[in-house]
């Protein structure tokens, strides 16, 4: 039995070429019609991909005939973006997309749960065999490994996701956090909607204008305060986010000096998302304060995706064992429906179970 | 034989940081389940020799500098044996083992390990004197442990500049309760340990009292100044390290004044 995979990624086409390519949901029963025993379809926003297992070659045209949504003259132009790996090197494309190594950000998480709806969706269709059975079983486990074994997912790498992990890197929990928003702007809203998603129950809202400052509260469980009274509330909060459009820093080391006297041994994390900025830069410098602003924030996401980059060789390493195994445990069967060794087992993968909705 | 145990000890705390050093060189900087268990090997060797050398001498091992040094090394593993694990501080034991390293190391190269010529009466009250404020110094020794990650973390918060150890170490905030904690453990053990002097049956040397007192002290006034809200928790954290630094030349002055012949 022949493993492939044909399809195009980020890396070779266009987001216009992928929508051409998109695919539907009957692309699996076309595949097998086409002369696929197994095939299955995996669609993200940065690729499109068909992985099949067959007895006669399918040709790369044949696939993307299949998989275009309307055709026209420009198909056989676009049909050179796509890229196609078979048997080992099929394998090692697959454990790859899945531990997130070959995506758009590098190490993100999302595409391993979009593999595996696939994989379902097909299983459940009957278009997934034994042969795709064992390799994307074998892909999720890599893809846990990878993840255990290497910090290819560590840190954020979006300004609002940044501010979080940073709270909870000075806080740790942050159920018992006293939030503040000061000025009510989108990129607030959504480092707030954040913050509540990781625990915050105290969150208070202020704007110049109260109705905005109500709306905001409402939208995310919070309360709204008056713009006159955020001063007094900085001696409660913990975590500060400010966005205002005041031409003049609102906090400056003295104003604020007086703010959080006695409050030594709690710190104060400022997120400061205004461009003017709300906060003088020299506040960073006292005691238990941690002053973030925008460019800070995306300096750290910056830093955390170098990071990820710098474990993809420790990720390869793995991903480069598991390719030997499991081409070898393929070739000593000789095909797919042999149910998997006890090792396989261990690896992740289980027998086919097609009893199952 | 009981060196061997000792040496056989020490190869497990270094393998602890050799696999630290590998692990920071490769960029992934992750506790697991290694480092426990080599400082819980390295703390096994270390009891078994402090229980033969126990039985031999027939009183608690605390009879010279090259004893004193292992059972504060013995008492810093037990502590982080029951503090890393609870306060969610298992990287703590990364920056544990070199600490033991240090100790142990010195203590077998350094010509400190004399014998005493006649065997020492066992006093109960000494004994357990001696064996509790060295045991106060195992968590004095982790308080300055959990210091140096408090300030590593603090730094990295503030430059903005955060490698890979910044997503392994425990927040601020968990920190500082450790730190907390284990200052009021050390303290309330020394001072039990310093009462108990008083009951040895024997005066106490001069300096020796007033090291004792000065460590006692130094401890206290961080304390103070934490409860009263006077001390950052930067500050307490960069007092941790050079009280335990102080502590640490202090009690190597006691124990060496001790051993000095007395004047005729």
């Amino acid at each position: 039995m022949n493993l492939f995979c044909v399809g195009l990624s980020h890396h070779t086409a266009n987001v216009e070429t992928r929508e051409r390519f998109a695919g539907h949901a009957e692309t699996d029963c076309i595949l097998r019609a086409a002369g696929c025993a197994e095939a299955l379809l995996l669609t993200t926003c940065n690729r499109v991909e068909v992985y099949g297992a067959s007895e006669e070659r399918v040709s790369t045209d044949e696939i993307a005939r299949c998989l275009v949504r309307k055709v026209d003259n420009k198909t056989e132009e676009y049909a050179l973006a796509f890229y196609r790996y078979e048997d080992t090197r099929c394998v090692q494309h697959l454990f790859r997309v899945a531990s997130g190594l070959d995506s758009m950000v590098v190490g993100e998480s999302e595409i391993l749960g979009q593999a595996k709806k696939a994989y379902e969706s097909a299983r459940a269709s009957g278009a997934a065999g034994p042969c795709l059975h064992r390799l994307f079983q074998r892909a999720f486990h890599v893809a846990k490994q990878v993840r255990t074994h290497t910090d290819i997912t560590r840190g954020s790498v979006s300004v609002g996701s940044v501010a979080v992990d940073l709270a909870q890197r000075i806080f740790g929990q942050l159920g018992n956090c006293k939030v503040l928003v000061l000025g009510a702007g989108e990129t607030s809203e959504r480092t707030a909607r954040a913050l509540v998603s990781r625990g915050v129950t105290d969150l208070r809202v202020s704007n110049r204008s109260s109705d905005r400052a109500e709306e905001l509260a409402r939208l995310v469980g919070g309360q709204a305060v008056r713009f006159d009274e955020w001063p007094s509330q900085c001696r409660e909060i913990d975590i500060l986010i400010t966005s205002t459009s005041s031409e003049t820093p609102l906090l400056t080391p003295e104003n604020l000096s007086a703010m959080l006297r006695n409050r030594v041994d709690r710190p104060l994390f400022i997120i400061d998302i205004a461009v003017p900025r709300d906060v003088d830069p020299s506040v960073n410098e006292m005691e238990a304060v941690y002053l973030y602003d925008i460019d800070s924030l995306q300096s750290v996401a910056e830093q955390s995706l170098a990071l990820r980059r710098q474990q993809i060789a420790a990720a390869e390493a793995i991903i480069t064992e598991h390719v030997a195994a499991f081409g070898k445990s393929i070739s000593h069967r000789l095909d797919c429906n042999a149910p998997p060794s006890t090792e396989d087992r261990a690896l992740g993968e289980t027998p086919l179970r097609t009893s199952e909705s | 034989m009981d060196r061997q145990f000792l040496i056989v000890s020490t190869i497990c705390f270094f393998a602890a940081v050799v696999r630290t050093i590998v692990a920071l060189r490769a960029g992934i900087f992750r506790p697991g389940q290694f480092n426990f268990l080599a400082i819980g090997l390295g703390f096994i060797f270390q009891t078994a020799f402090l229980s033969i050398r126990g039985h031999a001498l027939g009183r608690c091992p605390l009879t010279n500098l090259f004893e004193v040094f292992i059972f504060v090394a013995w008492s810093v593993a037990l502590i982080y044996m029951v503090v890393g694990p609870a306060y969610r501080l298992s990287l703590m034991g990364a920056f544990t083992a070199p600490l033991v390293v240090l100790l142990q190391g010195f203590a077998l190269i350094a010509p400190i390990d004399i014998r005493h010529p006649v065997r020492l009466p066992a006093n109960p009250w000494l004994e357990f004197h001696a064996s509790i404020s060295l045991v106060a110094y195992g968590a004095f020794a982790l308080a300055c442990i959990a210091g140096v990650m408090y300030l590593v973390q603090e730094r990295q918060l503030k430059t903005h500049q955060l490698r890979s150890v910044f997503y392994h170490l425990p927040p601020l905030t968990d920190l500082f309760a450790a730190i907390t904690r284990l200052l009021w453990w050390g303290f309330a053990l020394y001072t039990l340990g310093l009462v108990s002097g008083f009951f040895v049956g024997q005066p106490l040397p001069y300096v020796q009292m007033v090291c004792a007192s000065a460590v006692w002290l130094l401890y206290a006034a961080i304390l103070q100044g934490r409860h009263l809200r006077r001390l950052a928790p930067k500050h307490v954290a960069a007092l941790c390290i050079i009280g335990f630094t102080a502590a640490l030349t202090l009690l190597w002055g006691i124990t060496f004044t001790a051993q000095m012949p007395s004047p005729p």
